[in-house]
This record gives structure tokens, C-alpha cells and sequence, in this order.
């Protein structure tokens, strides 16, 4: 579904992600984890096209396509979505209107999914002006069902949610990512950044990569990866340089 | 007086289309009563409903002697050229609105100025509310296409009384080469409500006004708010003042301007005279295209128990909300255009949803490119 091959990006002229390499299978989810500053964010974000991330090296494909120099609307197009971890505030945009402008030919499917996120009020607010840590998550997941991306990009879904929040967002993500069918029918695929790992008690996943320093230093067995990390800290893996 | 509506039907299919985006309709359907000018010829007046009256500024001189307490007391004659040259006249031209004790009409009334040939045209509008009746007033402002030059010169008095609520919208679509100069002032009373909405969304030379509302009377409430764009060679000098003389009163004046090469001047001025009253100015403005945008907001306060604050803001959209909206499949140029509408979406508090979606449909269709 995506792969991305020796991969390095600038951001203002100073390189912070170093010769990527990483494969995500149809139907897979993996997931991204790296102490702050590792760069795992600019990873979502140059995959999803975002204008102050520079490839100077390598390529980004997706279904077997170069996206690597596609704008982001195309890249949305063809199946990937993103969940913002820090969304912006869009003065005078209310919710109901922006999802009715995304929904393509299905602006019915706005209530259903808003009633199922709770977020039924808040169709008349201005996009995340004054929304909570959980309510800005249910809305990026609701702006997510519509758009029903393949590639499901998802960058700190439990940060500032609360345990009641927590199972409600875990659970649509599940839905999204198509959890409930059986592996052999089911096409979508997932990056999920994460440092808790508490997402992964409603999403069972592939496989994990440790990001560090702007390189992508092992990849495994993404439980275990974070149950290391939460024993011995990312020392180990600052110190570690082998792939 | 009252004549037959054949003669806006005689206009051009264009002038009915730009008289239409000013939220005028010709069969008044969804309208309690209808006044329409062209240029200086009053060719309809007409209401329906009971408890409001509807009067050519003549005719409401000559047969009610009290008109004279209402006439130039809120506007000074002298004010400026603009209203001398109204004053000067020996016909004077408009309407007047009587909405009597305790009528209640949700459904607005439509006034209809439009200019056709004449290089200037002159009205002098007095709407009374008197003491608990609501009257909403949708105003629509219109030069024809064909008409190049012109001006518009309109003194317009508005009365709120005690527990009275008058709403006044105007939709302006002038042509590239008018001129127009509004000069309103409002007084309200004891616990009245005084709603003023604005919105330009096409080109014109100059628009030029600074209405005023006096709150006179405790609790008495006035809300201005104004959406415009600013289109190269426009020049929209706009801005609002209320004055809180009254315990308990309160103002909110609020301003989305745009500039896509024109000139806006969003003024506002809140006085506070007296104690436990409370006023907010929001100015916000977007550079599309290298124009000018001038906030001045200004808060005034004399005494301890007045609050007064102000929020303003001029600059572009973000690129950051652009880039959110294209992740989410809009290409840049939908993504641009939602955000905008967004920035002019204004939700007016107690405006009926009739007028508040002919607000709406005005921005919509604006030849504004969005």
C-alpha cells in the first residue's frame, strides 16, 4: 500500500529525517514510536504533502504511484487521510459545513457519523475554536469517516483524551482501519504515532519502527517495542546506531 | 400614491437579477409590505399587514402633525453637503414605517431604492417602533447596470421604543462609478433592540457612513454588524458608533471586511457615559489582494462601571488552514473559497432565519469569485 524509499527531507534548509525506508502492506497497521523531536511527525506530514517538508532525496508510493511530488489535495484524493494531533482553528468555519464540503456526494452521512461521535452539537462551532482535548480528536475521527481514507495516518489519537473518550475514539479507529473483517477482505491500512501505546488496546497491529534522531533505527513487534521502551526509557535506542 | 408594481416589472431581466441579490422580491411573497423608489418616483407602497403603516415621507408629514418631532431630530441637517442637500429639497423624498404599540411582524418589510438614470438620488426614511412591537426592514439598495454615474444621498431616522425591536438590513449593489453616502441614527428606549446588518459585496466608488445609536433607555440593546468586500477601485469608509447613556445597556459592533484591491475604512467608536453598561467591537479584515484595510476601533469610557473592549485583526489566511482543508480532498482554490465564506459567516442574535438566509444568500452569490 505505501512505501517510501531512502527518504530525506529538509525543513528549512536543515535535514531532520535521514534515509527512510519503510514498507506498510494492504490491510496492515503499523506503528511509529520515537522520543519527542525524532521526527515522526514531519514523517506524517511529508507523506501527506504538507508544503514546509522538502524530499531532496528518495520517493514516496502509494498503491504503486509516485506521490512523492503530488500536491496534497491529490494525495487526500487517492485514499490517504490524516489525523491532526494539533488541528488549526478555522474562525468563522463551522464543522457541519466544512464536513458537507468534504463529503463528496454523501453530505447525509454528516449526522449519522456526527451522532456517532457525539459531536451532533457541535456542527454549528467554528472547527476546534474552544474544543477540548477529546472533542478535537472526535472531530478529526468524524472528518476521518467521511472522508474514508485507505491510508489512515493518525498522529497521537489518546493525547489529552480521557479514559471515557479514549474507548468511543479507539473503537471508530478500529472501524476505520476495517478491524472488525477478517485480514483477508479487509483493505485498509494504518501509521499510528504513539507514545502510550493505550490506543492499542482497541487496535491490534503489525508491526512497530523506533524513530530516533531523524532515522528509523529498528523495527518489531510494536507491544514490544513499547513495552521495552516504557521498562529502559529510548536510551537504548538513542545509543543504538544498527537497523 | 400607491402605483402598480408593472413598473419594476418593465425593469431588465439584469436589474431584477441585481435588485434580487439585494433580497428583493418583486411578488412580495414572504414580504409584509413593500417600498419601492426609482431614482425620485415612488412607484409602490404598500402593506398588508395590520399594526404597520407604510407612508411616502410627504404624505406622512402632511397627515400626521407629530411626524415633525420625529423629522431631522436624530440627523442634523447641517451635519454635512449630503445631508444639507436633502434638506434642501422641496420634495423630500422616502418613506416612513410605523409599527404600532404592540404589533409583532417577524416577516420583514421590503424598501427598494434604485437608481436608474438620475445622477442623484435623495431619500429621508423615518421608521418609529412604537412602545413593544417588532418590525424588521430589508433594504435594498440598487443601481441599474446600465447606470454608470450616480450618487445616493439617504438620511434615514430610526425610533425604538420601550420594549420595541426594530431590525434594519441593507443589501447594496451599486455599480462601479456610484457614490453613496447614508447618514443614520437611531434612538432607543427602555429595554428596546436595535439590529443593524450591512452587506456589499459588489463594486461601487464610495460608500461613506458612520451610523449612530443612542441608547437612551436602561437595557436598551444595540447590535451593528457588516460584511463587505472591497473590490479594486472601491473605497468603503464604513463604521458604526453606539453611545451607552443608560444603565444596563449594552452594543456589539461587528465588521468582516475583505479587500481585493479596494479600500476599507472599518471605524467603530463605543462611549460608555454611565455606569453598568458594557459594549464590544470585533474588526476583522482580510488581505486578499494588495488593498487597505483600516481598522480604528474605539472605546470610550467615562465612568468606573462601564466595560468596553475591542478585538481586531487584519491579515491573510493561514496557510496552515488552507493545507488542513486540501488534506481533506478540497484542491487549494476550494479550500480558500470555504475558509472565506467561513470569515464571512456572521450569525446575527435575534434575527429572524428569513433574513438571516438572505444574508446568506447575498454573500453566496457575490461576483466576488467565492
Amino acid at each position: 500500500m505505501l512505501r517510501i524509499e531512502d527518504l530525506h527531507v529538509e525543513i528549512g534548509g536543515k535535514e531532520v529525517l535521514h534515509d527512510i525506508n519503510l514498507h506498510i502492506g494492504e490491510g496492515e497497521t503499523h506503528v511509529l514510536m520515537g522520543p519527542n523531536g525524532s521526527g515522526k511527525t514531519t514523517l506524517i506530514r511529508t507523506i501527506m504533502g504538507f508544503g514546509d517538508y522538502h524530499v531532496t532525496r528518495g520517493a514516496i508510493l502509494y498503491r504503486g504511484r509516485d506521490i512523492t511530488n503530488l500536491p496534497i489535495h491529490e494525495r487526500a484524493r487517492y485514499g490517504i487521510g490524516l489525523m491532526f494531533q494539533r488541528p488549526p482553528t478555522i474562525a468563522g468555519l463551522k464543522l457541519g459545513k466544512m464536513l458537507v464540503a468534504t463529503s463528496g456526494n454523501r453530505p447525509e452521512e454528516v449526522a449519522e457519523y456526527a451522532a456517532a461521535m457525539n459531536m451532533a452539537e457541535f456542527l454549528d462551532r467554528d472547527i476546534n475554536a474552544g474544543f477540548s482535548g477529546g472533542e478535537i480528536k472526535r472531530s478529526e475521527v468524524l472528518q476521518l469517516m467521511i472522508q474514508q481514507p485507505d491510508f489512515v495516518m493518525l498522529d497521537e489519537p489518546e493525547s489529552g483524551v480521557d479514559l471515557e473518550n479514549i474507548s468511543l475514539i479507539g473503537s471508530a479507529i478500529a472501524k476505520l482501519l476495517e478491524k472488525d473483517r477478517h485480514i483477508v477482505s479487509r483493505h485498509k491500512s494504518g501509521l499510528i504515532i504513539t507514545h502510550t501505546g493505550y490506543i492499542l488496546d482497541y487496535i491490534e497491529t503489525d508491526g512497530g519502527h523506533m524513530l530516533c534522531d531523524g532515522e528509523i533505527r529498528c523495527h518489531g513487534n510494536a507491544r514490544e517495542m513499547l513495552q521495552l521502551i516504557k521498562a529502559k526509557g529510548y536510551r537504548e535506542c538513542i545509543e543504538c546506531k544498527k537497523i | 400614491m400607491q402605483k402598480n408594481i408593472e413598473e419594476l416589472e418593465s425593469l431588465s431581466a439584469e436589474d431584477k437579477k441585481r435588485l434580487a441579490i439585494t433580497g428583493l422580491e418583486v411578488d412580495s411573497l414572504n414580504r409584509c409590505g413593500s417600498f419601492f423608489q426609482i431614482d425620485q418616483e415612488i412607484v409602490y407602497s404598500s402593506c398588508e399587514y395590520e399594526g404597520i403603516e407604510i407612508l411616502t415621507l410627504e404624505g406622512a408629514l402632511a397627515k400626521y402633525a407629530w411626524m415633525e418631532q420625529y423629522y431631522w431630530k436624530l440627523v442634523e441637517k447641517d451635519r454635512d453637503e449630503y445631508t444639507r442637500y436633502v434638506a434642501d429639497q422641496s420634495h423630500p423624498k422616502g418613506y416612513v414605517v410605523i409599527a404600532k404599540k404592540g404589533s409583532k411582524n417577524i416577516l420583514p418589510l421590503q424598501t427598494c431604492l434604485f437608481l436608474a438614470h438620475e445622477s442623484i438620488q435623495h431619500v429621508h426614511n423615518i421608521i418609529i417602533a412604537e412602545e413593544g412591537a417588532e418590525l424588521h426592514l430589508i433594504s435594498g439598495c440598487a443601481s441599474s447596470a446600465s447606470t454608470e454615474h450616480g450618487a445616493h444621498y439617504g438620511v434615514t431616522e430610526f425610533y425604538v421604543g420601550r420594549n420595541a425591536r426594530i431590525s434594519t438590513t441593507m443589501i447594496h449593489t451599486w455599480g462601479r462609478e456610484i457614490e453613496v453616502y447614508p447618514r443614520s441614527a437611531a434612538r432607543v428606549e427602555e429595554n428596546g433592540t436595535f439590529l443593524s446588518n450591512y452587506v456589499a459585496m459588489s463594486p461601487v466608488k464610495n460608500v461613506q457612513m458612520y451610523p449612530v445609536a443612542e441608547l437612551v433607555g436602561e437595557g436598551a440593546v444595540a447590535r451593528f454588524n457588516s460584511v463587505v468586500v472591497a473590490l479594486p477601485g472601491s473605497c468603503l469608509d464604513l463604521g458604526s458608533r453606539a453611545i451607552l447613556s443608560a444603565k444596563d445597556t449594552s452594543a456589539e459592533l461587528i465588521s468582516r471586511a475583505i479587500t481585493r484591491g479596494g479600500t476599507v475604512i472599518a471605524r467603530a467608536h463605543i462611549l460608555g457615559e454611565v455606569e453598568d453598561t458594557k459594549g464590544h467591537i470585533e474588526c476583522k479584515g482580510l488581505i486578499l489582494e494588495d488593498g487597505i484595510i483600516h481598522a480604528i476601533p474605539e472605546i470610550e469610557g467615562w465612568v468606573t462601571g462601564t466595560e468596553l473592549s475591542h478585538e481586531a485583526a487584519v491579515g491573510k489566511i493561514a496557510r496552515e488552514e488552507i493545507e488542513y482543508l486540501m488534506s481533506r480532498g478540497l484542491d487549494e482554490d476550494e479550500a480558500t473559497a470555504t475558509i472565506i465564506r467561513g470569515f464571512l459567516d456572521v450569525k446575527i442574535e435575534g434575527l429572524p432565519d428569513m433574513l438571516q438566509k438572505q444574508i446568506d444568500a447575498a454573500i453566496d452569490a457575490a461576483e466576488s469569485g467565492f
